[in-house]
């Protein structure tokens, strides 16, 4: 096991074969397989990555299955490949003392996808935050405001294609 | 730029249904107990805090999109602005999670001191939580007496590294130069008179009446709450949640060091008070098995083409020049991926996103700090309660707000 732990894994079918037994691909292969795109298990961290319209329901799956704490969520913006946004979801586990990263890939100038607030209200302020900064609305989420830039702000500073001085 | 995304989707939730004998009371974001630039719109009946909207952002700097634009050696003079009561905590969660991404061995002495700043820096945020707590709930010594030992841990701080806020001393594979002379004998000078200080600012507080019936039983929250809503730090174990990442996931050596977790389980602000006092003792042990088993060896790890050389070796190699000059003007390429970093500073759980597409400037830095998801616990702790305890509730979760606007 510790052996298969050192080494870099690649791939869904690699993750499968190296870690059958961790709880969290355990979970979402019970969960829903056809969901479950890719994995990777990278510098003792393990990246599941879940189709879009599935996240809240795969997330809802992990938090049943002993990952209690959301930890952190933020995007990535991969401009100008495609698809252009990735989200990062951590998870934590206060029971198995280890943590998952959530990744999901969305496309599109003004991308949606359903929030994770009803499953953890924690997650409130950081989804209003990649709202904010990255311009990725969450479906289902109870007040989506910008919550650092201002509410008349234009723009989404933390895209790639917005210029690091800003407009002047 | 095209899009107009910018207006609000939704109203703010205190706009909508505000009854006709509530109050609404706008507090800050210029406000003595706010600590800092926070504002906080309270809807009152009566003296009773019917709903309360935190609205932030007003210290927010773009920081995340600046370390876009900067190499990977220089993000780390940023993180100590981010939350500037916690210098080494912020440089420490950084240049692990580069480390992480470089695969890097640190030397044992690098870890070791890493871990006594840690917990300098611990005491320095918590010494600050005290002194600034006491004070809203009107117990103004404790701040003179708080601030005292601070100054000493400043001083400290900046014989080490010059400055006495803004570090930087934490460096992407081990610290920027070897410790003073004096160093040690001016830690161990410091912590073996502490405890008796601590002793001290409990003998002012703990039997004082008014503090006491400030604090007990006010800003009850839940231990399901705190794990629902992203609390931690000494928050979250004050609800009876019995983690810490130091001693649940250690990093930077800490598996190696004895200390004790405090937990409590009433959940209120009093709880938060004796286990931050609690933790102090606990850190100024960790301080001292620190001192009493520093390894010697190098404070850097042996990576030429990452770590500066030293001066010495710069002035007499040609190989060390051609380094300096190499890593100061083009920075060094990270091989591609992504890693999360996770640490405990004074206040709770920090993490640091780092997302390297391979070449010298971080691709994503995203920063987690503990106050920004502490703040949406708020209306929780203070709903229901008078309006008086707001104040003492905000300082028992000690926020950092620029931390929470970065």
């Amino acid at each position: 096991m510790d052996d298969v732990r050192n080494e870099n894994l690649t791939g869904k079918a690699a993750v499968l074969q190296g870690l059958p037994e961790h709880p969290a691909v355990k979970a979402i292969l019970a969960w829903n397989p056809q969901a479950f795109l890719d994995a990777k298990w990278d510098r003792q961290e393990l990246t599941l990555t879940i189709a879009a319209e599935e996240i809240r329901s795969a997330a809802a799956a992990l938090q049943a299955a002993g990952y209690n704490f959301f930890e952190d969520m933020t995007a990535v913006d991969w401009f100008p490949s495609s698809p252009r946004f990735q989200l990062s979801y951590h998870l934590l586990s206060h029971a198995f003392k280890e943590r998952i990263r959530l990744r999901v890939l969305v496309e599109g100038e003004t991308p949606a996808v359903e929030s994770i607030t009803p499953l953890w209200p924690g997650a409130d302020y950081y989804e209003r935050e990649v709202f904010d900064l990255f311009g990725i609305r969450f479906e289902g989420h109870p007040n989506l405001r910008r919550i650092l830039m201002p509410d008349d702000w234009v723009g989404h500073p933390l895209r790639k294609d917005y210029p690091v001085e800003g407009y002047r | 730029m095209t899009e107009t995304v910018g207006t609000p989707i939704l109203q703010a939730p205190h706009a909508e249904g505000a009854h006709d004998q509530h109050m609404v009371l706008n507090m800050g974001p210029q406000h003595p107990s706010t600590h800092g630039v926070l504002r906080l719109v309270v809807e009152i009946d009566g003296e009773i805090v019917v709903r309360l909207y935190p609205e932030i952002g007003y210290l927010h700097t773009g920081i995340e999109k600046t370390c876009e634009a900067k190499l990977y050696h220089q993000v780390v003079p940023l993180t100590d602005r981010v939350d500037y009561l916690g210098p080494m905590a912020n440089n420490l969660c950084y240049c692990l999670a580069v480390e992480k991404l470089l695969e890097l061995e640190i030397p044992a002495k690098a870890q070791w001191m890493r871990v006594l700043l840690a917990e300098l820096t611990r005491l320095n945020s918590h010494l600050i939580w005290l002194g600034t707590h006491a004070m809203d709930i009107g117990a103004l010594t404790v701040f003179l007496y708080t601030f005292r030992e601070r100054e000493e841990i400043l001083r400290i701080f900046e014989g080490l590294s010059g400055q006495r806020m803004m570090t930087s001393y934490i460096r992407i594979g081990g610290l920027s130069m070897e410790p003073p002379l004096d160093f040690f004998d001016r830690v161990q000078a410091f912590i073996r008179t502490f405890p008796e200080k601590i002793d001290e600012y409990a003998n002012l507080l703990t039997g004082n009446p008014i503090f006491s019936s400030r604090l007990k039983g006010v800003g009850y929250l839940s231990p399901a709450d705190a794990i629902a809503l992203g609390v931690t730090g000494p928050t979250m174990r004050g609800s009876g949640v019995d983690f810490d990442l130091r001693r649940d996931m250690p990093y930077s050596g800490y598996e190696k060091f004895q200390f004790h977790v405090p937990t409590a389980t009433q959940g209120d602000c009093w709880a938060r008070y004796e286990i931050r006092l609690v933790e102090m003792r606990e850190s100024v042990k960790i301080i001292q098995q620190a001192l009493d088993g520093m390894p010697g060896g190098p404070i850097k790890a042996d990576a030429p083409k990452i770590v500066l050389p030293d001066r010495e070796k710069m002035k007499t190699q040609m190989e060390a020049l051609i380094h300096h000059f190499k890593i100061v003007t083009e920075g060094f390429a990270v091989p591609a991926g992504e890693v999360y970093q996770g640490i405990e500073s004074g206040h709770g759980q920090v993490g640091y996103y780092v997302v390297s597409d391979g070449t010298a400037k971080p691709y994503r830095v995203h920063m987690r700090y503990p106050g920004f998801a502490t703040l949406q616990a708020l209306e929780t702790m203070c709903k229901g309660r008078m309006l008086a305890d707001v104040v003492a509730v905000i300082g028992s979760i000690d926020i950092v707000l620029g931390e929470i606007d970065r």
